[in-house]
């Protein structure tokens, strides 16, 4: 007989069960994908160009730290590629800045998950920081020519502010709609 | 499901980051030495979300149309007098414009005067912002039978909007012309004074490189000049501004920051390559092109 890893009753898993299972597993990966695809429609909003990869990278970093089964690293590399075929920027650029704050929130997810807010969001404004360098420095490499640091410092600057709204959102949902162990 | 020893399947864990890792550094190097590549991703996956976007901006619009309605309600009287106002200015215009046509189709017909022909264009409508952190853009819809070449030109209602850079199936990319990339041969003032447009990704491109002595006055009407036979000559392009800086600005004509429908005209002039921003290499675009054939 096998050992089971958590003894206990549970539900039988019935397929209704299963798909709520997996819904709620896919929900972190989706549903960063909808918001990609969501800011890159014409709504005409200011700094929409830059909020793309900001939103990802806060994204990324948040399902990181509290849910990294839920964002394996082919899923990171996948929405990176996505982030630079939808924000037209030289491939792989934001697929390596992704894939490099996925590794960062890895490594120290288990001291950040016990963090209080304001020292996640400190570690994240840093990871952002390095996030926005590397994406100027790769840009500017391949086009040849030092670029103006004006846009990427403000794409950091909104990455920055936009971290406690989404993290204020993306944790109800970690605790509901995401949170596979309650379904 | 694979049924993997423990530390096979950690071992596998471990590698993938870095694995990943180098395949975005070759998915990079690949895009670098082959740069329609990348544009052909790019265009498959923009054609694929187009009907999609096309779809909302009908009600992003009507919403956009139900705001401006209310706000102009409120001032309806001055915006009355206003109107007023510059229809009689209008009209008085429409007197010289119209002494000058006939004045205009009486010399041509003495001269002998070739017209220059129609140029084909379609209208379609801009759905999506295609520009990055370092690229000023704009995604075209168009029909399915409606075909589109990379190098057509985009007209806004009143100016000139940028120049297609890649087109796909049901979409194309237009290149705005306040990108970074772009370089466009331009003239302003009564003599035509030619100079360059360059554009810095901020609302207002910079004038560049006109004779020494010649220097742009404010107000004066830019126009483009046809050099390099990448655009045709004598497009409307914006007006002279000195900001802060010193450095004279053009404010375009178009409304490139709101831009709802433009206007693709095939002036059947010379190819022209994408930016190389993106996809590799680097070059002014006019330049570039002109260079060609």
């Amino acid at each position: 007989m096998e050992i089971e890893r958590t003894p206990g009753i549970r539900p039988r898993p019935t397929f209704w069960r299963q798909f709520d299972v997996l819904g709620r597993q896919s929900f972190p990966a989706l549903g960063t994908l909808l918001g990609m695809l969501a800011i890159a429609a014409p709504l005409g909003l200011p700094g929409q160009a830059e909020l793309l990869p900001g939103f990802a990278l806060a994204a990324v970093f948040f399902w990181s730290v509290f849910r990294p089964a839920a964002m394996p690293p082919a899923v990171v590399f996948l929405l990176g590629l996505i982030a630079d075929l939808l924000g037209f920027a030289p491939l792989g650029v934001r697929v390596l800045i992704l894939l490099f704050t996925y590794g960062l929130a890895l490594r120290w997810r288990r001291r950040l998950a016990s963090q209080q807010f304001a020292m996640v969001w400190l570690v994240f404004v840093a990871v952002a920081a390095v996030a926005a360098g590397l994406e100027w420095a790769f840009d500017s490499a391949l086009m040849f020519r030092a670029l103006p640091a004006g846009p990427a410092l403000f794409q950091f600057a909104l990455t920055a502010g936009l971290y406690p709204p989404l993290a204020a959102l993306l944790t109800r949902a970690h605790r509901s709609i995401a949170a596979w162990e309650r379904a | 499901m694979i049924r993997l020893s423990i530390p096979m399947r950690e071992a596998l864990e471990k590698l993938s980051l870095p694995l990943l890792m180098a395949a975005a550094f070759g998915l990079m190097l690949a895009a670098r030495i082959d740069g329609t590549l990348a544009d052909r991703a790019r265009m498959a996956f923009a054609d694929a979300l187009t009907p999609i976007y096309a779809a909302f901006t009908a009600p992003t619009e009507r919403i956009r149309g139900v705001v401006t309605e209310l706000r102009q309600l409120s001032d309806l009287r001055a915006e009355n007098d206003r109107l007023r106002a510059e229809n009689a200015t209008l009209r008085r215009w429409q007197a010289v414009a119209l002494a000058l046509e006939a004045e205009n189709a009486n010399l041509k017909s003495v001269l002998h005067w070739i017209p220059s022909p129609e140029v084909p264009f379609v209208t379609a409508r801009a759905v999506a912002d295609a520009g990055g952190l370092y690229d000023r853009a704009v995604l075209v819809s168009l029909g399915p039978s409606v075909r589109v070449h990379a190098g057509e030109i985009a007209l806004g209602a009143y100016g000139l909007v940028g120049r297609v850079t890649e087109a796909g199936g049901a979409s194309a990319r237009v290149l705005l012309i306040t990108d970074l990339n772009s370089r466009i041969p331009v003239k302003f003032g009564q003599g035509g004074v030619r100079a360059i447009l360059a554009g810095t990704n901020g609302p207002e491109p910079e004038l560049q490189f006109w004779p020494a002595g010649t220097m742009p006055k404010e107000g004066e009407q830019v126009v483009t000049s046809g050099v390099a036979g990448v655009f045709p000559e004598g497009l409307p392009v914006g007006t002279v501004h000195y900001g802060r800086s010193g450095v004279p600005h053009v404010i375009p004509d178009a409304e490139l920051a709101r831009l709802g429908i433009v206007r693709l005209f095939d002036y059947q002039l010379q190819k022209v390559s994408p930016p190389r921003g993106a996809a590799g290499g680097s070059a002014a675009l006019a330049l570039e092109a002109g260079n060609g054939n």
